[in-house]
């Protein structure tokens, strides 16, 4: 019987670039950047990496399908590289690659690098879906889904089924977007710095309704990554203070949300599976008060909103009393978004996940300088790719390794 | 005994008021004040010809045994495809039987008389059972054009049997002549017409005639005797100036709809006599005439089984769901007559992969989704594995419309950042009554008036254009049930 990942790997070191309108790098500079953070940070040589994971959504605006484009701007030593790709999960499944390679004892020390050049595509918003990219029946059935589109759709139903007012909603996840900025201020690496009120983020122009336009995340370019190995290699380095990987799950749409009578449309099926997997592998009874922190999927203010009931942080209905008590604040019960959220850094794709890990890694290791918060011991990231009807939803927690 | 068995009708939703089409373009072309006044009827931008003889047909044979339809006849000047058969389309909509023959009947705007003529005799030869006729138009003309004016847009659909015939048909005749009033040629966007007075004087008070009263002797019956005589012409006046010659009542003459709707071109004889069925009384002859390089005349006897049909929307059904639109750009930009800037977003590439159409025509033309014979859910697409937790077994379903079937809002956004022709694009999840769900667009909406739980009716709409290889995508929409004063207000 499987036991788990829990405490079998850990992170040796992480890199993040600057996320933003990177106009003067392609993906190659952006892959660089945040590798060298990183391997100086695992303090190994490049040649002792045995693996790597390589996480690119949009291979058309980034390097190409495949996993060379990794190799050959890290020039890494021929070594197993493989490209992965699912959804707003795709970083977090290029860290699972990696983390499995090595707990399974395939290698001791594995890469998993995100990366997503997005800002190649000459508009604003994430690349459109059309009728060659999103497979040839979709192509012919879907309405033209945008993104903001898809997850909009929450709030209808969320209303509905809790009957709440449309300005109540539209407050609540107002509050979402104010708190995320307060934090993405503190941090250098964050796109959008500025503080907002929850004025300007009601009053800003509808995109999807009810979304505006500061209910969406930013659209930016940037790399993340991580070395991991095993708890004994990264001793043997003399490495102190291990952050070790607690839970790692996924949990992919069936097609009962969009065909079957269950699904409301108020929240995510996956999330709820997912979380409840993630907490029984990391050990976890009650979330709401062992997780010091969590960096959760804000493609949009509305997503954020219900991923706090679906991760079980708030209780059903309770997701507006809690953000407008400052519960998910920095100086909150659970501080959600520290670094500012895909909101303040934007959402390249393939590094996202692992850009959540690296606030987190930070975190642990009492290294986030002016976010830093208080002693903090169990962090979660959650990815949510896709549409709240069908999609992949990727849970990571990490913590200090004992 | 042959005729007509049922009857169904779609005039678009939208009106376009024609002081506004004269108020723009009257500072080039101030003659157009005299064809100013009511309003035409406009195709929203996902409606075609086709889509407009889809929905029609569906008015038509509903509650009758699509098993029996052995023929499906569309007539339009406007079709979608120059090579591609576009009643064959229409069938695969109505997901009528594969033994079905399908035609289509074009080039002249008398087709749609030509397509019934041919159900007709069909069924008096006894080959086929039921042959359904339909005819609809979208004719896209030049601005500050007359037609521009006196075109409408709409379809209609008549069902042709020998079992509860509502208007028995008791003859036609027909005159061909190649008087061109006006033509459109190969390679060419627009219409090319000549002198009006020409046309009325030479063309229809001419040639008209000729086919009316070769039909009468034909059929042995006086012009005093026609109840209601149907007759398209955008030229008010001469209906009247026909039947007054032939010493119909007055009476018998069949408004043109030119004040409510306008000319739909191929479709406007079937339009108005499916218009005329709708107040026809047992015993009434209704004489029928389709003016087109020639005439064809038809008389029809409206029987007893008049009382029985069950009731249609019709055309008087779609008049009354009717929503002022005054914006002229707005029009022109639907039919593709201005160019704009719809942004990079636009430039996606919307190729149809024709083998994976095919592959799925019946989910994507014909809104069939599966039953499990199993656990008896219902669900759309049809699939290979029950979408049921419980059951999840293989290949255990059956064919399961879902066009028909009611459904309602479980979730929507309108969404200004996607490109569509009429930002924002509104679509939801809906779900069915008796099971089954799927992300539709929405179309003919109230912007503003969308709430879960709003009933919803499935349409066959256009879904994309691909103006790079020309080939016009097509699925069903959910159009909001909003009560007609709700609409007007909004």
């Amino acid at each position: 019987m499987a036991d788990g990942i829990k405490d079998k790997v850990v992170i040796l070191g992480m890199g993040c670039t600057k996320f933003g309108e990177r106009w003067d790098c392609g993906p190659e500079q952006l892959m660089v950047e945040a590798f060298e953070e990183c391997i100086q940070d695992a303090g190994i040589d490049r040649n002792e990496i045995q693996a790597a994971w390589f996480g690119q959504c949009y291979d058309e605006i980034g390097t190409g399908k495949g996993a060379p484009g990794l190799a050959i701007s890290l020039r890494l030593p021929y070594i197993p590289v493989t490209r992965v790709e699912n959804y707003c999960a795709t970083g977090t499944e290029a860290f699972r690659g990696a983390v499995y390679a090595v707990a399974s004892g395939a290698c001791d020390i594995a890469l998993a690098q995100g990366m997503e050049k997005l800002k190649d595509t000459g508009y604003g918003g994430l690349p459109a879906i059309d009728g060659v990219n999103s497979g040839t029946l979709p192509g012919q059935t879907l309405p033209n889904i945008s993104a903001p589109g898809a997850f909009a759709q929450l709030a209808s139903a969320y209303r509905a089924k809790h009957n709440v007012k449309y300005e109540d909603l539209k407050r609540a996840i107002a509050q979402v977007s104010v708190k995320s900025h307060e934090n993405g201020v503190k941090n250098p690496k964050a796109h959008l710095r500025k503080p907002v009120t929850i004025e300007q983020v009601m009053a800003s122009p509808i995109i999807a309704d009810p979304l505006g336009l500061f209910d969406c995340c930013g659209v930016s370019d940037g790399s993340a990554c991580a070395i991991v190995t095993t708890p004994d290699i990264a001793k043997g380095l003399g490495k102190k203070d291990l952050v070790s990987v607690k839970a790692l799950q996924l949990a992919v749409s069936n097609g009962e949300e969009q065909g079957y009578k269950e699904w409301d449309g108020s929240y995510f099926a996956t999330t709820r599976q997912a979380s409840k997997r993630a907490y029984k592998e990391a050990g976890i009874e009650n979330p709401r008060e062992e997780i010091s922190m969590f960096e959760v999927h804000d493609c949009f203010s509305i997503t954020e909103f219900v991923t706090y009931e679906d991760l079980y942080i708030s209780p059903e209905g309770g997701g507006i009393k809690d953000v407008m008590d400052g519960f998910y604040n920095a100086d909150g019960q659970i501080p959600c978004q520290i670094d500012g959220g895909l909101k303040c850094f934007g959402h390249p794709i393939g590094a996202s996940g692992l850009r959540m890990l690296y606030e987190m890694y930070l975190q642990l290791h009492g290294r986030a300088g002016e976010r830093q918060l208080n002693d903090p011991k169990i962090g979660l990231t959650h990815n949510l790719g896709g549409f709240p009807f069908a999609n992949v939803n990727a849970i990571s927690i990490i913590g200090r390794y004992d | 005994m042959v005729g007509i068995i049922s009857y169904g009708g779609h005039i678009p939703r939208l009106r376009l008021n024609r002081g506004i089409i004269y108020g723009s373009n009257a500072w080039m072309a101030p003659g157009l004040i005299g064809s100013a006044g009511g309003e035409r009827s406009v195709a929203n931008w996902d409606e075609d010809s086709l889509t407009m003889a889809v929905e029609a047909a569906r008015d038509c044979i509903g509650g009758f045994d699509k098993q029996a339809i052995d023929a499906a006849y569309l007539a339009s000047v406007s079709f979608p495809f120059k090579d591609r058969l576009n009643s064959g389309i229409m069938a695969s909509a109505l997901n009528l039987e594969e033994s079905v023959e399908a035609a289509d009947f074009s080039a002249s705007l008398r087709a749609g008389a030509s397509a019934l003529l041919a159900g007709l005799n069909a069924v008096r030869s006894g080959d086929y059972r039921n042959v359904l006729v339909a005819a609809g138009d979208r004719r896209i003309t030049k601005m500050a054009y007359l037609h521009e004016l006196w075109a409408g847009d709409g379809a209609a659909a008549l069902l042709l049997g020998s079992d509860n015939v509502i208007a028995e048909f008791k003859g036609s005749a027909t005159i061909t002549d190649d008087f061109v009033d006006h033509y459109h040629g190969e390679g060419f966007q627009f219409d090319y017409n000549w002198e009006e007075r020409w046309i009325k004087d030479e063309g229809f008070l001419k040639i008209a005639p000729k086919a009316i009263k070769k039909l009468l002797d034909k059929t042995g019956v006086s012009g005093a005797d026609i109840s209601k005589f149907v007759m398209p012409c955008v030229f008010g006046k001469v209906p009247h100036q026909i039947a007054k010659a032939f010493e119909m009542p007055k009476e018998a003459v069949q408004d043109s709809m030119f004040a409510v709707c306008g000319d739909t071109g191929t479709a406007h004889a079937t339009v108005m006599l499916v218009s005329a069925l709708e107040t026809a009384q047992p015993g009434d002859k209704i004489l029928m005439a389709s003016f087109g390089q020639g005439c064809t005349a038809v008389l029809f006897e409206v029987t007893d089984a008049i009382k029985n049909l069950s009731a249609r929307n019709g055309i008087s059904g779609s008049l009354v769901d009717r929503k002022e639109d005054q914006n002229y750009m707005k029009f022109l930009s639907h039919r593709g007559l201005l160019q704009q800037d719809w942004g990079i977003r636009a430039e996606t590439n919307w190729k149809t992969a024709l083998s994976t159409l095919y592959r799925n025509k019946k989910m994507i033309l014909g809104m069939v989704g599966g039953k499990c014979t199993k656990c008896g859910t219902s669900q759309f697409p049809k699939a290979d594995v029950c979408v049921n937790p419980e059951c999840k077994s293989i290949n255990t379903q059956e064919d399961c419309e879902f066009a028909n079937i009611p459904g309602e809002i479980m979730s929507y956004t309108s969404d200004l950042l996607t490109y569509t022709l009429d930002p924002p694009a509104h679509y939801g999840m809906i779900t069915f009554e008796n099971g089954g769900r799927g992300m539709f667009d929405f179309t003919d909406y109230e912007n503003g008036k969308i709430e879960v739980g709003l009933p919803v009716r499935m349409v066959f709409r256009i879904r994309n254009i691909d103006h790079q290889r020309g080939f016009t995508q097509y699925f069903w929409k959910a159009k909001p049930m909003i009560k007609q004063e709700e609409a007007q207000n909004g």
